[in-house]
């Protein structure tokens, strides 16, 4: 565990969170929190507990169990200056919004020829393994990805989630940024003090190693660096990059660390099929083929809705440090 | 059934070339397509690709010669020849053979192929009768052993591990794999490239070491990987370079001088295009286009600098064409191709031209026409981050510019006030037996007040 410094403390990921949004709101008259439950609840997970006392209810704004309508009213507030802060409660109840996040948001710059921007951030907790079962476990980066003018943060550590959502606030165009809700108490780490920014769309290495790239986000780069270190003890050497943003990517850095170990596997927990791991593969073979030692692998969801509640359902469509080691070895190996 | 190669022709307007380095021995095979000889002229190193797949039977010209185009240099055996001289061990067909005989083996269609003329080449036409032949024994099916084992040993072979054989001139097929079934890795190559420093194939190796050998004293190393306490073996186009650059400096007296450039608007100007005319054109738009257009719109009026001193006469040549020459610096040696008529080109015709030379030159495949004619020379050192520099001029020519790093610094303005600008210096050695100071300086001048007025709402 991470030591705090002086100028730092130890913070997990959802307190990370809290603090961040705090010293938004403290900091900026412009920014506004809406979303179910965030005002005299303080949010399902207590990230806003108490917001409202301090902020009042014009700032920290429960609304109906209509996510439309929450998008949209800060697609609305966002175009009239102010840096509204959205939240879907669960990430699995973000699709009655799609329209406005992908049909308004994402386009406003656009359709207005530069004249109207829309900064704005949607925050929602997402992922499983937290036996969320059915509606409370899934991931929707690829359903949003392939939205040009939508940008995608999904951090893994408290220092991340810190700098990029200060720079998913500043940021003038729309930013869905995606919090893994087991890394919310789970995951632990230092956090500098004072405002600072993670440039959005920077990747980056956590570990180094010269064998293999892995490349991951979210909950899974911590279990695929748990691989990675099972692996070392091995005399293996893995390098482990988190993507921290899905879009804008990193190319550069997966690219450079592609053409230094030469094979690459790619995590994620979402579905397989047209994840992101679809992405970055075709992304490589395009632009590093004579620089391959191996086939490019995915390891990711099956093709299957949903994550059953059941626990051994639950651990079959989840990944774990153990199937990473295994796909890690063999690519190694190869 | 024998195949001689002869010399190839390296350009349109080239007679000799020199064996360089063969990349094969005697007795070794060697795969369609695969590189297997390096062949220099006095500009560009270009390797040879085999024409067929076969056996090097004999090497006719020694490394370091230098033969005319045509010469035949070495002589191929292609991998049916084998089978064919073969006595006939097997025998008669049954129809059991035929029902469970492999399909025709890729040697077999690569023989067939291989009676095709290829461009380039010389393919005698004498047909070597094999003992099996003459004996009106049936032909041999292909034997199993040679090429379907190096087919095996082929199969899996990763991009990177192609590349990287390609590279170090390693055959795979004599590389121990430590890979999954053996299969053989980016390591493995690099590791028998170690063993192997000046690139020519040996034979097998009994196990390929993880960690490569430490090279011994006296042991040579390669430009392109230098070892401390080896010896570089000079390819003969290091040593024209030498001896170019040393005439070159014996011959003109050089002058140098430097002038400071604003190239804010120059470099507002790409930035506004660049994206754009990527996308439009797949080639990078640098600063370069944009110096070179300005270089000779200040040639066209100061032709003296784009002129060459005479020593019959002597007297002084004023040159008709404006050819640009750019130096590209390479691992292993520089070259300078020339932007032909590039006084007749726009901003954008100048930057695919360069565009395609520098790529062209990255691949080794310049010749040497590419590399001739030129009138007058621009460096882009500051590409490497250099901010002054006094290159050598090209023999023949009467100067060389540098355009160096592009920095932003504090300018005091004309009204006194003090504005962050993109500063670049640009240097200028000249032959001081066809300029002085006044027309250098004037050049420098002109070149200077050019790009200064550059863009940015200019047209490429």
């Amino acid at each position: 565990m991470a030591v705090a410094t002086s100028s730092s403390k130890v913070l997990n990921n959802v307190e990370a969170v809290r603090d961040t949004l705090y010293e938004a709101l403290k900091n900026d008259d412009r920014v506004v929190i809406l979303g179910e439950d965030v005002g005299a609840r303080g949010n399902v997970f207590l990230i806003t507990k108490d917001f409202a006392k301090e902020f009042g209810t014009e700032r920290i704004i429960d609304t109906p169990i209509a996510e439309a309508s929450i998008v949209g009213i800060a697609v609305g507030m966002a175009m009239e200056g102010l840096r509204p802060i959205a939240e879907i409660q669960f990430a699995d109840f973000i699709y009655p919004s799609f329209n406005q996040i992908v049909g308004e948001a994402a386009k406003t710059r656009y359709r207005s020829n530069g004249e109207y921007t829309c900064p704005m951030v949607i925050r929602t907790p997402y992922g499983g393994g937290v036996r969320g079962a059915l509606s409370h476990s899934v991931s929707v980066e690829a359903l949003f990805y392939h939205v040009p003018g939508l940008k995608i943060v999904v951090p893994s550590f408290p220092a991340d989630v810190k700098g990029l959502l200060n720079a998913a606030i500043d940021d003038p165009d729309p930013v869905l940024f995606l919090e893994h809700k087991k890394t919310y108490r789970l995951i632990k780490g230092e956090v500098p003090d004072g405002h600072y920014v993670i440039p959005i769309g920077k990747a980056d290495v956590k570990k180094e190693g010269s064998q293999l790239t892995v490349v991951s986000y979210g909950l899974y780069v911590h279990w695929a660096l748990e691989a990675a270190n099972q692996l070392e003890s091995e005399g293996m050497s893995v390098e482990v990059i988190d993507l921290r943003s899905v879009r804008p990517m990193d190319r550069t850095l997966i690219l450079q660390s592609v053409r230094k170990t030469r094979k690459l596997l790619v995590i994620h927990e979402d579905n397989k099929f047209g994840g992101i791991g679809a992405e970055i593969s075709a992304m490589v073979a395009e632009e590093a083929l004579f620089d391959l030692d191996a086939p490019i692998r995915r390891l990711a969801a099956p093709d299957v809705p949903a994550m059953g509640y059941a626990m051994p359902l639950e651990e079959a469509y989840m990944s774990s440090p153990a199937k990473m080691a295994d796909a890690m070895r063999d690519m190694v190996k190869f | 059934m024998p195949t001689t190669i002869t010399m190839p022709q390296l350009g349109e307007t080239v007679t000799e070339g020199t064996v360089e380095r063969w990349l094969k021995k005697a007795g070794e095979p060697v795969e369609k397509y695969e590189a297997f000889l390096e062949v220099s002229t006095d500009k560009v190193n270009s390797e040879v690709p085999s024409p067929i797949t076969g056996t090097i039977r004999e090497l006719l010209v020694q490394e370091g010669t230098t033969v005319a185009v045509g010469t035949p240099i070495a002589v191929i055996d292609d991998v049916g020849a084998a089978s064919k001289a073969a006595p006939a061990t097997k025998p008669p067909e049954t129809k059991e053979d035929r029902d469970t005989a492999p399909p025709k083996s890729r040697d077999a269609m690569a023989e067939s192929a291989n009676q095709e003329p290829v461009p380039g080449f010389n393919i005698p036409q004498l047909e070597v009768k094999s003992a099996a032949a003459s004996s009106g024994a049936p032909a041999m099916v292909p034997p199993r052993s040679n090429g379907q084992r190096e087919e095996a040993a082929l199969r899996g072979v990763s991009p990177a591990v192609r590349r990287l054989a390609r590279e170090h001139h390693i055959d795979v097929r004599n590389v121990r794999g430590s890979g999954a079934n053996g299969r053989v890795t980016a390591d493995d190559v690099l590791a028998a490239a170690k063993l192997v420093p000046s690139g020519a194939v040996s034979a097998p190796p009994a196990e390929t070491p993880r960690t490569p050998a430490k090279p011994g004293p006296g042991n040579t190393s390669t430009y392109a990987d230098p070892i401390p306490g080896t010896t570089i073996h000079l390819s003969s186009m290091r040593r024209i370079i030498a001896e170019r650059m040393v005439e070159s400096r014996r011959t003109a007296p050089h002058a140098w001088s430097m002038v400071e450039v604003d190239v804010t608007n120059v470099w507002e100007w790409r930035k506004r295009e660049k994206d754009r005319f990527e996308r439009d054109t797949g080639v990078k738009l640098t600063l370069l286009p944009f110096f070179i257009r300005a270089v000779v719109e200040s040639l066209a009026v100061f032709p003296l600098m784009n002129a060459k001193f005479v020593s019959e006469g002597p007297s002084i040549y004023v040159e008709k064409d404006v050819n640009i020459g750019i130096a590209i610096g390479l691992p292993a040696n520089l070259v300078v191709p020339v932007i032909k008529h590039a006084d007749k080109l726009s901003i954008k015709g100048i930057a695919l031209a360069a565009g395609d030379l520098i790529e062209r030159a990255r691949k080794n495949k310049l010749s040497t026409d590419d590399l001739k004619e030129g009138t007058f020379t621009v460096n882009n050192t500051g590409a490497n981050g250099s901010v002054a520099s006094a290159p050598i001029i090209n023999a023949g020519q009467a100067g060389i510019v540098t355009m160096e790093t592009v920095v932003k610094r504090p300018m005091v303005q004309d009204d006194d006030s003090i504005a962050i600008r993109y500063m670049m210096n640009s240097c200028l050695s000249l032959d001081h037996r066809v300029v002085d100071g006044y027309v250098a300086s004037g050049f420098l001048a002109d070149l200077k007040k050019r790009l200064e007025s550059m863009g940015p709402r200019g047209a490429l």
